[in-house]
């Protein structure tokens, strides 16, 4: 943040509270996919089951800072940097919460999957799930920093992810192909990786949404990510 | 808002001074015709001065002194021979306190400057011109079956409307308002800044503002000064949204002094 502070103490300390609070919604987030993931590689339904549980604190966080929006806007008629905070803010938390039922969708699939026999060794989905954390995380660094480089990193990361599904897909298929019996466990599998695929989606909105704040500019739905704005 | 905007008035150069103390340092500045330009910025930069600049009401005040160029369609209004009270008339001007003249009528504090100015017309023209004048200003209907009442017996709002209507009486081309709303309630503000996008299509606005919101809700340019300086200078969405320098940055956020 800019190291010049409002004049208006009681407006700055309400900011640095948006920021802090979607700060810790994202680390919440992070938690949750973390569990999803360790509750689906480990087979550990218990740990499945209380990470679904704590979706209703992530839930309750989106309303709290989507709350705290609606009161800066009314209250402080923000303008230029301030106003793309809370915009922002409010459309962040929409991807956070996202993230967060998608956690829950793992964690459901991962309960389905933990009553039958592993079908093979984990090896490509915990690799696309770190993929999917780290940018995750790095969007959240970004915005905290303020650093529009590392976030276009994350927007060109989303490659990535794309790819790894696509192998994981065909691999699948040919289990499926080759043994009709284990199309329940592959599918289910495949919808894991989808999730995976989607958490890096919310990742790299959340990126944009930094540059945006940052620099003013959208670089939203353009087909090649800039290099720097 | 139309593209490529004809430009009205332009200052070039323009440094101006209340005795040894300089107010205005080296102002360019472009005002579109036909649309509404703020000027903000905090007491004392400046921007009292740099439009009574406009018209040459800051010379009336004593040991004060001009330099540089404002054109008016491309005419210096500070070149020789130019009569200053022929270029107030072309570039009329509204103030922050209402200030109707307090021992004449509603009516006759609309054609005031018809009268003063020594054109002679006659009854019924000026009696056209005083319902066309607080048509425009959005007081006829409030006012016409009181158009002998004293000017100063109608409400803080209404009598900013005189005062705006008094000023297109003359039919100026445009018209400078110093921070018109400051002393108005909410609902006359409104009813101001109403007006002032109705206006547009007819005159050429310069509005001083303290209120940000307000040079956010009517104008089409915002000018932002400081200490003197035009700091910068653009259409108000960019100005409000994603503005060029810092120092505009940290005052429409909120980070002062």
């Amino acid at each position: 943040m800019d190291a010049r502070q409002h004049t208006d103490p009681h407006y700055e300390s309400e900011l640095k509270e948006l920021n802090l609070k979607i700060l810790e919604m994202g680390g919440l987030v992070e938690k949750q996919i973390e569990h999803a993931i360790r509750g689906l590689v480990e087979r550990d339904d218990d740990l499945c089951r209380a990470t679904i549980e704590r979706d209703h604190a992530v839930n309750r966080m989106d309303v709290d800072i989507d709350d705290l929006c609606i009161r800066l806007l009314a209250l402080h008629q923000p303008a230029a940097k301030d106003l793309r905070l809370i915009t922002t803010g409010l459309k962040i938390t929409t991807d956070l919460e996202r993230i967060g039922d998608i956690a829950v969708n793992l964690c459901e699939r991962a309960l389905e999957l933990n009553k039958e026999p592993q079908l093979k060794p984990f090896i490509d989905i915990p690799r696309m799930a770190q993929v999917a954390q780290t940018m995750l995380r790095q969007s959240l660094d970004a915005f905290v920093r303020e650093d529009v480089d590392l976030a276009l990193r994350v927007c060109r990361d989303d490659d990535v992810i794309d790819q790894l599904t696509q192998q994981l897909f065909r691999e699948l298929m040919s289990y499926m192909v080759e043994a009709p019996q284990t199309i329940t466990r592959a599918t289910r599998l495949l919808f894991v990786a989808k999730y995976l695929e989607r958490i890096a989606d919310h990742a790299t909105n959340i990126a944009e949404m930094v540059v945006f704040t940052v620099k003013g500019k959208s670089i939203r739905h353009l087909d090649v990510v800039p290099g720097s704005v | 808002m139309t593209t490529a905007a004809r430009t009205k008035v332009e200052a070039r150069r323009l440094d101006a001074w209340f005795g040894a103390t300089q107010a205005l340092h080296s102002v360019d500045l472009a005002i579109a015709e036909h649309a509404a330009t703020a000027i903000i910025g905090p007491s004392g930069c400046g921007k009292s001065t740099l439009i009574r600049c406009l018209n040459r009401m800051h010379e009336i005040v004593p040991g004060t002194r001009v330099t540089g160029e404002v054109l008016l369609d491309g005419e210096d209004v500070y070149g020789p021979g130019v009569d200053p009270v022929a270029v107030r008339a072309r570039v009329g001007m509204v103030f922050q306190r209402p200030n109707p003249f307090p021992t004449m009528s509603i009516y006759d504090n609309v054609a005031a400057g018809l009268i003063l100015t020594g054109a002679r017309r006659s009854r019924a023209d000026l009696d056209a011109i005083v319902e066309r004048s607080l048509k425009q200003a959005a007081l006829w209907d409030e006012v016409k079956d009181q158009l002998d009442a004293s000017g100063v017996s109608i409400s803080g709002g209404q009598q900013q409307r005189l005062c705006i209507a008094r000023a297109l009486a003359v039919e100026p081309e445009v018209i400078l308002m110093d921070e018109p709303c400051s002393a108005l309630d909410p609902i006359a503000t409104a009813k101001i800044e109403a007006l002032i996008h109705e206006l547009k299509a007819r005159y050429t606005l310069v509005i001083v503002t303290h209120s940000m919101q307000q040079a956010a809700r009517v104008s089409d340019y915002t000018v932002f000064m400081y200490l003197g300086e035009l700091v910068e200078f653009g259409p108000t969405e960019q100005l409000f949204t994603t503005p060029q320098k810092k120092e505009t940055e940290d005052y429409i956020t909120g980070r002062f002094g």
